[in-house]
């Protein structure tokens, strides 16, 4: 871990905070998009040793949170035929549908595996010829790509047994959602550094001068989200408004052309609802025609599952950047990682699990209490 | 709600938008009631302690503490269903044994007899049996333990893992030696034995079939040999836990708890081994909560703790032993690291099993 250590270096965090501290002048609010980036910054302290000017705000780039409920639910239906084999990545297990969870599903004999990768449900599929194993592939364009050669792998070797539940999302429409909101405060962007090294940076520039924001691809150690914050102060006290990248070492302009040219022959972009959010156009990709026989909502005939969500959770506000977790009143009391209200709550990258593990210090002490799980 | 929307602008009614109603319990057990957080701590005591009674039982250690005759006895039981049956550094049968033996070892008491059940699955090969109960039995001669008594049962094919085994195992602690969270005050000084998380990514390796560049071996061990050299500098320790399931992070959290008292770690001193730190990095993983089988935390008076670091360090299975918090006043019953950037967090209990995340 030689490499990563030094992208955790306290001398050099130094540093740039005390370079950031001189260049702050007036209060910024940057948004950072990914969910690894703000489990980094509040695992870390980072928030508590920038400038009392520069505040952080929680965007929506938490796979597990994001999934819409109506997707969840389509994943429990599947999941609990008896014919089926049902493959998720682990964190997607805890997230709660309508009224229960993966976790759930399997207790009540669904045959549920964590996989660590795509392709280890096509060989699944592969080994159990006499079922039908499906795949969740949900996430950014970071775990789009794999997903894609899944399927594209599982035509070529002609496995008619495999399919996916997809609900991918995609990044640009979601920024451009937030900041077309009349409530956006958000004035700076730390933009997600592993959906930029698939996807490159083509699609930012538009957008920054647009809404005159400046996006920083940033990376996720401590080192590089100092330095993400501080081009982005930098650019914000110039009354500058570029796109910059603050991960060369994995991100180039360019991206990944052929995880890319993966994702162009698979999927094609679609609107998708965003849990918390709302439908945002062209947020999303689903199966492209020619694969729609990998299709798990088709050979499932899930498509009609409708879900009304009762009104106890703000999660919403959360994933926008309009709300701290710790300011909703149902955290740490209706609402823990235990009882989980909302996907942020659960998921290992959602910004209430990451107040709610780490934070909790800070709290008003009654607060805090409430948090504290009884054991 | 369909994919495709004719909406012409984004829709973003964040009024309209709510949440799923909570899971509360579970009517059902799932495998987070295992994984020694949250679940595991809520099954014992909203299920087991009410149903069983007793106050032995309701001491809550890794051993039960049994007066007898004069004597103190230690008695504790555990059940493994570790899979795969072989691991790089060890396997079911060394588990079975050492476990069993290291829950003693934490009260202060050196193992002296074994019980040993085998539940064996229809079909597995005899050549495994005979492997795994010679690992067995050897372990059982390292640890200076006698396997005195056993039971085998067969359960049908696809009812099992092969083989499980359940152990039970009595010692005695010696006059003088009272080790309980309840001792734990302000001021003692957290000591680990040496590198943590070994024993958890090893299995992983194997049985998920993960690579990680170098292998990792278990650190499985017997650890009543370590316990005697620091009970021979001084039998005030205030207590020990061996961090299995749940790892460190549980253990510091069960003994913040039953203690009332905070504790604080550095976590740069956190003894990670970059093997570790990798494995856990790829899969989204905390070293902290990962499974050891070979290590103990020891929670010591500070004038003690020097001269037990040492004794510690002079074992060989506590060669890499370090300091890495104290016990403080300040909020009591969590655990809190400072950050290598000077930020702090909370480590909390866990509440199930750790989940390998998306990306």
């Amino acid at each position: 871990m030689k490499y990563i250590d030094e992208f955790q270096n306290p001398e050099l965090a130094r540093r740039l905070l005390d370079d950031i501290h001189a260049t702050v002048t007036r209060p910024w609010a940057l948004m950072e998009v990914c969910g690894g980036q703000t489990h980094s910054i509040i695992r870390h302290g980072i928030d508590q040793l920038l400038p009392d000017k520069v505040e952080l705000i929680h965007g929506p780039g938490c796979p597990v949170c994001v999934t819409p409920l109506e997707v969840i639910d389509k994943a429990l239906e599947i999941a609990s035929r008896p014919e089926v084999i049902f493959c998720s990545f682990g964190d997607m297990l805890r997230v709660p549908g309508t009224g229960r969870d993966l976790f759930q599903v399997r207790s009540e004999g669904g045959d549920v595996r964590v996989v660590y990768s795509p392709l280890d449900a096509l060989r699944i599929a592969q080994q159990n010829p006499d079922r039908e194993v499906v795949f969740f592939g949900i996430g950014f364009e970071t775990t789009a790509p794999p997903n894609a050669m899944t399927v594209h792998q599982a035509r070529k070797l002609g496995i008619p047994n495999f399919s996916m539940l997809v609900s991918h999302v995609r990044v640009p429409p979601a920024i451009e959602a937030i900041m077309s909101s009349p409530s956006c405060r958000v004035q700076g962007f730390l933009a997600a550094g592993h959906v930029c090294s698939v996807m490159g940076m083509g699609e930012y520039p538009e957008l920054a001068e647009r809404f005159r924001v400046p996006i920083v691809v940033t990376g996720f150690e401590p080192l590089d989200i100092l330095e993400g914050v501080r081009r982005t102060v930098q650019q914000l006290e110039r009354g500058e408004h570029t796109v910059d990248n603050a991960y060369a070492r994995a991100v180039r302009a360019e991206g990944n052309p052929a995880a890319r040219a993966m994702l162009e022959d698979v999927f094609e972009v679609t609107d998708r609802a965003w849990r918390g959010i709302g439908v945002i156009p062209q947020s999303g990709w689903r199966l492209a025609p020619k694969y729609r026989d990998y299709d798990a909502e088709h050979r499932f005939s899930v498509e009609g599952i409708r879900t009304q969500e009762p009104a106890e959770c703000r999660s919403g506000e959360v994933l926008q950047g309009l709300l701290k977790p710790h300011e909703c009143e149902a955290f740490g009391t209706l609402c823990t990682p235990r009882t989980p209200l909302g996907a942020t709550m659960v998921s290992s990258e959602g910004a209430c699990a990451a107040y709610y593990l780490y934070r909790r210090l800070d709290m008003p002490a009654t607060k805090a209490q409430e948090a504290t799980p009884v054991v | 709600m369909s994919d495709t929307t004719d909406l012409p602008v984004p829709a973003l009614d964040v009024e309209a938008w709510t949440c799923p109603a909570p899971l509360r319990d579970r009517p059902r057990v799932v495998m987070g009631h295992g994984g020694g957080g949250v679940l595991s701590a809520e099954l014992v005591q909203q299920i087991f302690a009410p149903a069983f009674g007793g106050e032995v039982l309701a001491q809550m250690g890794d051993a039960a503490i049994l007066p007898l005759g004069g004597a103190r006895l230690a008695f504790s039981t555990d059940s493994y269903v570790v899979r795969p049956l072989f691991f790089p550094g060890g396997s079911i049968g060394d588990l079975a044994v050492n476990g069993t033996v290291n829950d003693l070892a934490m009260s202060g008491a050196r193992a002296a007899y074994l019980s040993c059940g085998f539940i064996l699955e229809e079909g597995v090969e005899l050549d495994v049996v005979t492997r795994v109960s010679e690992a067995l039995g050897a372990a059982a001669r390292t640890a200076g333990v006698e396997v005195a008594t056993g039971d085998t049962k067969v359960v049908e094919a696809g009812h099992g893992d092969g083989i499980y085994i359940n152990t039970a195992g009595i010692g005695l602690v010696p006059a003088g030696v009272d080790l309980r969270p309840q001792r734990v005050v302000p001021g003692d000084v957290v000591i680990v034995s040496g590198a943590i998380g070994v024993h958890g990514v090893a299995v992983m390796s194997v049985r998920e079939g993960l690579e990680f560049g170098v292998e990792i071996k278990s650190d499985c061990a017997a650890l009543g040999g370590l316990v005697d050299a620091m009970l021979a500098v001084t039998s005030d320790l205030h207590v020990l836990r061996d961090p299995t399931r749940g790892g460190l992070a549980a253990s510091l959290n069960e003994i913040a708890q039953a203690s009332g008292t905070g504790v604080v770690i550095q976590e740069r001193d956190v003894p990670v081994p970059p093997a570790v730190a990798n494995a856990c990095a790829i899969l989204g993983l905390d070293p902290m909560y990962i499974a050891n089988e070979g290590k103990l935390v020891a929670f010591v008076p500070r004038e003690h703790a020097d001269a037990v670091l040492g004794a510690m360090r002079a074992h060989p299975l506590g060669a890499d032993s370090v300091i890495i918090g104290e016990t403080v006043e300040e909020h009591p019953g969590m655990v809190v690291a400072r950050t290598g950037l000077g930020g702090t967090r909370v480590v909390d209990l866990p509440i199930g099993e750790q989940l390998p995340r998306i990306c």
